[in-house]
């Protein structure tokens, strides 16, 4: 990838990352990890922080989340009453960053430079926003919640991070939740300690880490983070051209279907092969695995190709682990020893009916990515 | 590259349903970019470093004048950093000669 040297370094609670931007943090898991499993393991989850006043030290027992605004009793709640006063519900979701894959945009654009790893599957645990806003009360007039975390940004004219969601969806959704659990463990202090939301298959932006602070409004949020930040263009399938202006934009929410080979890489020699037919000695065989997911109707197929998109057979798909995790996926691969380059590719089409295609978008935000992806590799 | 010190003090401590950790303390790992030497160097070092580090400039792709003058323009516009406006090109000019497209 044409975006410069990107080494690895281990961080706090991480292991070696992909290191975009030292401050604020901006880690990618690189993309072998998601060979390993469905559930990305937490010291290898992606970090993306915005401004670089994050703290670096969580006290739990002084964390509070604030309740307050159009509400009939603000609430300040301590960790432990969002463990204990609310009933725990787990939930399996991707979790990706609005910009992942922003770095293979062609022509580029500026911001956090992504391949594919700005994302990972996690199982969150935690307590339900819609109980933790009944127990609040929405007030008359209510139009959106407005929350923050306990990061701030270093000048104070800088806009600090906030996000907001349609109080509608905020307040009957079940599966949004306040996680103070992942994978089993508490959060990493970069991806959120001591809780966060949840969003499932919504784009990362809302998952606000450390969350601390809900305020119920009676206007559509109008932050620089939801007003001018993270918005895509209101136009067929969010694309615009290069030199394309005066067009309508709108927030970014929904993540789009993709899927991905993961067990061998672009312009990589696929290993594991094995002879496929006694009476062929050159013809051999290999296991190709992969992820596909989509913004939270699951997926209904996931299909493969060794010709480079000309034809396309179902690859089976492993146990469904819920609607918004990745699901994994294998194909076997049949062809004859030392035949040099194929092209690898896969497609998914999501139980909504929505289909990857080679369609490309392109915007300014480097945002949406999900065409077909296709791999160069060698026998 | 120094790896970093996880100073974290992981009490499990019985909070509620599930054990988490009451306190976690990290430390960052310093950047082991920093800005080349080039044509007022200086003041990006004053303006920039504010905010974020070296290595978010070079982790971007090479970019016209144009675009890069945006992206200073966007730094004071939306997020309010303290450039004068006389700084914008002296700075547009040190970013053009790191990761620059003509």
């Amino acid at each position: 990838m044409q975006n410069g040297r990107r080494p690895v370094v281990a961080y706090p609670q991480k292991r070696p990352l992909i290191v975009q931007s030292s401050r604020p943090p901006i880690l990618e898991t690189p993309f072998d990890v998601f060979d390993s499993g469905e559930l990305t393991p937490n010291d290898a989850f992606y970090v993306r922080w915005h401004e670089a006043g994050i703290p670096t030290s969580v006290d739990a027992a002084s964390y509070r989340l604030n309740v307050h605004g159009l509400v009939q009793k603000p609430l300040s709640l301590t960790l432990a009453q969002l463990q204990s006063e609310f009933e725990p519900v787990e939930i399996v979701a991707v979790n990706q960053c609005s910009g992942n894959s922003r770095g293979l945009f062609d022509p580029r654009v500026p911001g956090g430079e992504w391949a594919n790893g700005g994302m990972g599957n996690a199982r969150w645990k935690g307590a339900r926003l819609k109980d933790i806003l009944a127990k609040s009360g929405i007030a008359a007039g209510a139009k959106q919640i407005s929350y923050h975390g306990l990061d701030h940004a270093v000048l104070p004219a800088t806009p600090s991070f906030r996000k907001a969601l349609d109080i509608d969806f905020a307040a009957d959704n079940p599966d949004i939740i306040v996680a103070y659990e992942m994978n089993g463990s508490a959060l990493p202090l970069l991806n959120g300690f001591p809780a966060r939301l949840v969003v499932p298959g919504w784009f990362a932006t809302y998952w606000v880490k450390m969350l601390a602070d809900i305020e119920v409004i009676d206007h559509v949020d109008d932050n620089f983070w939801m007003a001018t930040a993270y918005r895509i263009p209101d136009t067929p399938n969010n694309s615009v051209t290069p030199v394309q202006t005066g067009y309508k934009t709108l927030p970014i929410s929904r993540m789009r279907v993709r899927s991905f080979i993961t067990s061998v890489a672009n312009g990589e020699f696929v290993s594991g092969l094995a002879p496929a037919d006694p009476h062929y000695p050159l013809r051999v065989s290999a296991h190709i695995r992969g992820i596909a997911f989509d913004g939270g109707s699951g997926i209904r197929t996931v299909e493969f190709s060794s010709d480079g998109g000309k034809t396309w057979s179902p690859a089976n798909l492993a146990p469904d682990l819920g609607k918004y995790s990745f699901r994994r996926w294998t194909a076997s691969w049949t062809t004859r020893a030392g035949s040099g380059t194929h092209t690898l590719a896969c497609r998914a089409t999501a139980n909504s009916g929505d289909a990857q295609t080679t369609f490309t978008v392109w915007n300014p935000g480097g945002y949406l990515k999900n065409n077909i992806e296709t791999y160069q590799v060698s026998v | 590259m120094r790896a970093a010190i996880f100073t974290g003090t992981l009490c499990l401590a019985l909070l509620g349903a599930a054990s988490l950790p009451r306190h976690v303390s990290i430390e960052l790992p310093p950047s082991s970019v920093s800005f080349k030497d080039g044509p007022n160097v200086s003041l990006v070092q004053a303006n920039c470093l504010v905010c974020h580090n070296a290595d978010y400039v070079y982790n971007q792709a090479n970019m016209t004048r144009a675009q890069w003058t945006a992206e200073v323009n966007k730094m004071r516009g939306a997020y309010k950093a303290n450039i004068a406006d006389d700084d914008v090109p002296k700075i547009v000019d040190y970013l053009m000669s790191q990761r620059g497209k003509t």
